[in-house]
């Protein structure tokens, strides 16, 4: 048999998904010397890029500046992109099994957890995600409803989502306008009457799971102030030594960030952002209408398990905090594909080090990967997923050497695209989609920003002339 | 960064011994699987300890016949788990301090998995080197 890798005949390899962890694959797949791969990228939104387009939040450009990396590397010749294609509605694993070599799942952590207590029904709570992927205009969200009516919001978690939700409640107009958050949540946000927003955090200061770049921005913002309650900025005696021992300098930062919050004198901004330590919601509770007013608070105290961590156990006493919004952000898990091995139990593809695993024989099944968080959890930050799809692709490689991979019976990549077209005639392009892209930054322009985003699936296809 | 994270990374392939096997048992097992330590568990699936290479090669400096000796013998029966739940960093310190390469994972009081120093350690590592590679493309992005 002829060797795959060649020109004559190049490694085929479909990755679902255009995330971080989609492309950092395909990179480190053309990167290697002496192997011709040809990377097809299906994607089920119409735009690439994941979760930098629709989760990092619009004001950090930055973050988002990532995708100049993406888009380089989809310059390459031997890469095609197949968006508003999706996995077990458009095509399905054996179909890919019969045209690529090996595939890769990247399809990241879509759903949250719940908090699983009383009240969870009432009108006015939300997933976070749910709010986030209405602000960065993803197709999914764009019907979603925030009722911005209310006075009080409070943010349940206080990992760096929570943290982008409480400053995104807190924006000026002046500040939303430079975004490329969608057009819709602009004006929403920018009518908001919102005024406090509380953040709600299981454990103390010193377990806090936001970066201190995160809460830094928090307490620069134009028209909304922070504070925390001296009382729960002070280290108990547990964290405290836990600090000392560990001479962790990054959390004694932000230890002093919190206690400097703390002893901050209220200037008199707008808004005002809560930070709250060692609470923990037990139940929301609603009006007559079901509607949330406010959210009872257990006051936790730490304690420390055998393995060294300081956990947050509820005291008998309880507090009643006054809100109408509530966003929970207390973690995500990946959604399993329809044929690929799941481990329901962590929200992720059965596998070891990116190779699924088929859960019966507990061994790799040929020709198929992942990478990123539907891989490994939901952990890291956007580089994280790097070093993680490189372990996946390093396996692919591994694989090609030994000569275990898929032997598909239609590897041409014509008839990939024939099978596309005729499953899903409305797919996207790389190059409707640099059609698309160029249409958002013009109309974003006029008015000072880096983009005005569709939100719309169809608005997307009339915009290219479909 | 929790030590579900790192569940969610490796395999949990439980491999088991129970007490009265012998430590000849355990280092067939221990070959045959390719791991480095063995937890001990009772009839009822009860972890009762935890064996490792390091404790067989202990023994076997100390007796001739040590392969015939009982697992119960020389297993460390003083466990520290840890659950889904619990941080990696202080997991780290007391792996570090207490000199432990294996610790066993308990949920909802059931033994569901074995973390190593090095799944911890790649946790750990990989998620600064994230940081690290999320910052360089920054600067590098600035200074373009």
């Amino acid at each position: 048999m002829q060797s795959v890798g060649t020109d004559a005949n190049p490694l085929r390899v479909a990755i679902i998904g255009s995330g971080p962890a989609a492309f950092y694959a395909a990179s480190h797949l053309f990167k290697q010397e002496g192997l011709q791969a040809e990377l097809d990228m299906f994607e089920r939104l119409p735009t690439p890029y994941g979760l930098v387009r629709a989760g990092v939040a619009p004001d950090h450009y930055k973050i988002k500046s990532v995708t100049r990396v993406f888009s380089k590397i989809a310059s390459h010749p031997r890469f095609r992109f197949y968006g508003s294609v999706e996995l077990g509605k458009h095509i399905s694993v054996p179909d890919l099994r019969e045209h690529y070599h090996q595939i890769l799942y990247a399809t990241g952590a879509q759903t949250d957890r719940q908090m699983g207590i009383p009240g969870e029904e009432l009108t006015g709570i939300h997933p976070a995600t749910e709010f986030v992927g209405w602000y960065n205009g993803h197709p999914d969200y764009g019907d979603c409803t925030f009722d911005l009516s209310q006075r009080s919001a409070a943010i349940v978690g206080v990992g760096n989502v929570a943290i982008d939700v409480a400053r995104i409640l807190c924006l000026t107009p002046d500040e939303l306008a430079v975004t490329d958050m969608a057009g819709h949540a602009r004006e929403a946000l920018s009518q908001s009457s919102v005024q406090e927003v509380h953040l709600l955090a299981r454990r103390g200061p010193a377990q806090a799971a936001f970066t201190n770049p995160e809460i830094k921005e928090l307490g620069n913002l134009a028209d909304a102030e922070i504070s925390v309650l001296p009382e729960e900025a002070q280290l108990d005696d547990l964290s405290r030594a836990a600090l000392t021992a560990e001479d962790d300098q990054t959390t004694q930062r932000k230890v002093a960030i919190l206690q400097g919050y703390a002893s901050r004198k209220r200037v008199g901004k707008r808004r005002q952002i809560y930070v709250r330590f060692l609470v923990s919601p037990i139940e929301l509770v609603g009006s007559a209408a079901g509607q949330l007013v406010s959210v009872r608070l257990a006051k936790n105290e730490l304690y420390q398990t055998e393995a060294g961590t300081l956990r947050p156990k509820a005291t008998d006493r309880v507090e009643e905090l006054s809100a109408g919004l509530l966003f929970r952000s207390v973690g995500y898990r990946g959604e399993a594909l329809p044929g690929v091995p799941f481990n329901d139990r962590w929200g992720v593809i059965l596998n070891e080090a990116g190779r699924v695993i088929d859960p019966v024989t507990q061994q790799p099944v040929v020709g198929e990967y992942c990478s990123g968080w539907i891989k490994r959890g939901p952990s890291g930050v956007i580089g994280t997923n790097k070093a993680d799809s490189v372990e996946s692709v390093n396996c692919m490689l591994e694989d090609l050497d030994s000569g275990s991979i898929l032997r598909p019976s239609e590897p041409e990549p014509s008839k990939m695209e024939g099978l596309v077209r005729e499953r899903q005639p409305n797919y996207f392009s790389w190059a409707n989609w640099q059609h698309l892209d160029e249409i958002e930054r013009r109309n974003g322009e006029a008015d000072g920003r880096s983009r005005e985003k569709f939100t719309r699936v169809k608005d997307m296809r009339a915009a290219i002339g479909r | 960064m929790k030590i579900e994270s790192i569940l969610a990374t490796i395999t949990l392939r439980l491999i088991t011994i129970r007490p009265d096997q012998s430590l000849q048992d355990a280092v067939d097992l221990l070959a045959e699987q390719n791991v480095g330590a063995l937890i001990v568990v009772g009839e009822s699936g009860r972890p009762l300890g935890i064996i490792s290479e390091r404790d067989i090669v202990r023994e076997a400096s100390r007796s001739e016949d040590f392969l015939a000796q009982p697992v119960s013998r020389v297993m460390t029966s003083d466990l520290i788990t840890v659950s889904p739940e619990d941080d990696v960093e202080p997991v780290i310190q007391i792996m570090m301090t207490r000199h432990i390469r294996h610790l066993p994972v308990i949920d909802q009081q059931r033994l569901i998995g074995v973390v190593s120093i090095r799944d911890v350690l790649k946790a750990h590592v990989s998620n600064i080197q994230g940081e690290v590679d999320t910052l360089q493309a920054q600067i590098m992005e600035e200074q373009l």
